[in-house]
């Protein structure tokens, strides 16, 4: 069967030359931020790759029902951001929400025992992959509806603005969500009220098999803030240094009152669009390239050369962080099922369930 | 108890003010919620005493203003967001359907929703195919979501606080031709709990069930139906869901004989269910085939006569009951 490919080869080269000159930048950590926290920021991405790398082992064995999008190789963008946030600041997710949850502090152990389906899980086996949450965490849930996280998380600035607290909400979102009607509504009626909300772009540079570029006329999302009248920026969304500096710029302007920042997190998604993709959109070779930009092996670099960390304390870093994965498994592997009588738990509130069950109409 | 005599649309608004003065956490959004004070009037002075903070004009933007009612619902505040016609709710479907009705149950019961739509549903007046539907089938059919629909002052104050001090997602639809009704409404607070039917007329030939506008249009039938000596039960659900099966089965007991009126279209609607529980439930109960008058279907006419054809009226309806009574 003939393959047909939208990107060659040959296009790829141009489009990493073009990264490399405009949008990278070196992994340098401001003056300010604490030696402890880059290591831990490195734990953070490695227990998302590890974590997300073994879904996808977990999934060919039956282990992981439904569907699961891996978070492999967005690990900067959303530890880059959450290493910005407080814990009582919210974050809302997209459909590849588990590296979000571990950047805003999730139980990896929950999170494994969701995507198992049990009852110890997050959601009690109620929502998976798609619809993983933790929201003592500040983590208002994933989505399986591109872009529908973005009013919600105008809403939840909005919260915070009425109620006058201190909290910002980042909204996390793809390429594809940029082309979503509520995107728009969404930025200009947070732009137009002021709320403390960050836009946060992960531009993977594909809509599943369809590249941004051919969706979208102009490929540089973050010029759309112009349009909104407020601050745009485009970072490497490689380097975890580069996503930290603009979302903790764009947080305090959001704490200061001064209203939300579009930030598009650039990077490339060079791994299938789910665990079962066969990527057969595109020629595999061309991901090679875009693989010499992993973020957790630039992270791991960095540390060992101007981070003032041996190879074997990055290295046993690395390793804590595969551990912990591998202990989640065996907790998740281990955990009850939901039983039966669980089926309705959580439809309505508390009070109204009571009413329903009075009334025998729940079955 | 002191009473007064209030219009749907002062009850509405009153029981904004008393919401918003008893909780700080209660605001308001929509379009032309503010300074206009909403189109029929429902919102005004709100802004006045409570400012713009609380009493949010928004850019004409559904979605948003739907989902961001879910965002800030979700951490802290009572939002009470308002749709200008709820035939516009379909430009935040998927905050409602997808976002809504199963934020709770998706994340494992940890998300409280205490969210209110409030719109204007109804026909009648050449408003023709894009303002005048009523979708309580639609809404009424996902699970997660409520539908409330009163149609007297006393209701639509006791159920709207209901559904503002709820922590789940309600609709609260006010029929548009409905919001000039008077009648009588406690001094005191009060509320309504969802799932309890109101007798509007005893009677003891005819159940009929009659959603929103349609109850003024049953009772109105039924008095002109008992000069023929056929007595008319009129029910009032109130609420779509929860439905209150009991009331109508104990009247069926009686009557035994059903009729389910609304105005939204036929085809689908909420009468089917209606009759279907009813039929699952009672059969027994029942000497006759039950019988449903609603709107035709067919989007909306503007000429008054074609529209007059659509929407269920007492001729209708009296036509219908002479015929299953015959």
């Amino acid at each position: 069967m003939k393959k047909t490919t939208l990107v060659t080869m040959e296009e790829t080269l141009i489009d990493i030359q073009e990264f490399k000159q405009n949008t990278m930048t070196p992994l340098k950590a401001p003056e300010d931020f604490p030696i402890e926290q880059q290591l831990e920021m490195y734990r953070k991405m490695a227990l998302i790759r590890e974590f997300d790398t073994a879904v996808k082992e977990l999934w060919m064995q039956n282990y992981i029902y439904g569907l699961a999008h891996s978070y492999v190789c967005a690990e900067a963008i959303g530890v880059g951001t959450c290493a910005a946030l407080e814990p009582e600041d919210f974050i809302t997710s997209t459909h590849r929400g588990h590296g979000h949850t571990i950047a805003k502090g999730g139980d990896i152990k929950k999170m494994m025992a969701e995507l198992m389906g049990k009852e110890e899980g997050y959601c009690h086996g109620k929502g998976g992959s798609m619809h993983i949450a933790a929201v003592d965490e500040g983590m208002l849930g994933a989505t399986g509806i591109v872009g529908s996280g973005m009013p919600i998380a105008v809403g939840a600035a909005l919260s915070s603005k009425v109620l006058g607290k201190d909290s910002v909400v980042v909204c996390f979102h793809g390429d594809g969500g940029t082309n979503q009607g509520v995107w728009h509504e969404s930025i200009n009626m947070a732009a137009a009220w002021d709320l403390p909300v960050i836009f946060l772009c992960e531009n993977n540079q594909w809509a599943i098999s369809f590249p941004y570029k051919k969706a979208t006329k102009n490929p540089h999302i973050s010029d759309r803030a112009i349009g909104y009248g407020i601050p745009g920026k485009t970072v490497d969304g490689f380097n975890p240094f580069a996503v930290y500096i603009a979302v903790r710029e764009a947080v305090e302007r959001a704490r200061k009152g001064e209203g939300p920042t579009l930030i598009e997190a650039k990077y490339y998604r060079y791994i299938g669009h789910f665990v079962a993709d066969d990527e057969r959109y595109r020629d595999v070779k061309t991901n090679e390239p875009w693989k010499e930009l992993d973020p957790v092996v630039r992270m791991a670099a960095y540390l060992e050369q101007d981070g003032g960390f041996s190879k074997e304390q990055v290295h046993e870093t690395y390793e804590s962080a595969r551990q912990e994965v591998l202990d989640a498994i065996e907790f998740a592997k281990n955990a009850p099922e939901p039983s039966a009588e669980t089926l309705f738990d959580g439809l309505h509130s508390p009070g109204f369930m009571e009413y329903l069950k009075s009334k025998g109409e729940l079955a | 108890m002191t009473t007064k005599t209030l219009t749907i649309k002062q009850a509405i608004n009153e029981t904004l003010r008393e919401e918003m003065r008893r909780d700080d956490t209660v605001i308001i959004m929509g379009c032309d919620v503010g300074v206009r004070g909403n189109p029929f009037g429902i919102t005004i002075g709100l802004y006045d005493e409570f400012g713009a903070e609380r009493v949010r004009d928004t850019p004409i933007s559904e979605a948003a203003i739907i989902g961001a009612c879910l965002g800030a619902a979700a951490t802290g505040l009572r939002p009470i967001g308002e749709i200008l016609f709820s035939d516009w709710i379909t430009l935040g479907m998927d905050q409602l359907v997808n976002q809504i009705a199963k934020i709770r149950y998706m994340f494992g019961g940890k998300i409280n929703v205490p969210l209110v739509i409030r719109a204007p549903v109804g026909a009648g007046g050449g408003q023709a195919a894009q303002h005048s539907q009523s979708f309580e089938a639609w809404f009424s059919h996902v699970p997660g979501l409520q539908v409330v629909m009163p149609i007297t002052p006393f209701d639509v104050k006791g159920l709207l606080k209901t559904a503002i001090r709820s922590d789940d997602p309600v609709l609260f639809f006010e029929h548009k031709r409905g919001y000039e009704i008077q009648g009588e409404v406690p001094g005191e607070d009060y509320t309504i709990p969802f799932g309890e039917a109101a007798i509007r007329r005893e009677g003891t030939d005819v159940t009929l069930v009659a959603v929103s506008i349609m109850v003024h249009r049953a009772l109105s039938v039924a008095e002109t139906l008992s000069q023929l000596g056929i007595e008319c039960e009129v029910i009032d659900p109130r609420t779509i869901y929860p439905f209150d099966y009991e009331t109508v089965l104990k009247s069926l007991e009686k009557t035994h004989h059903l009729v389910v009126t609304h105005e939204s279209n036929r085809r689908s609607g909420i009468g089917s269910e209606i009759v279907s529980q009813l039929v699952e439930r009672g059969f027994d109960l029942l000497d006759d085939q039950p019988v449903i008058v609603a709107g035709l279907d067919v989007p909306m006419p503007y000429n008054r006569l074609l529209e007059s054809l659509v929407i269920p009226d007492e001729e209708k309806l009296k036509d219908a009951i002479l015929k299953l009574m015959d």
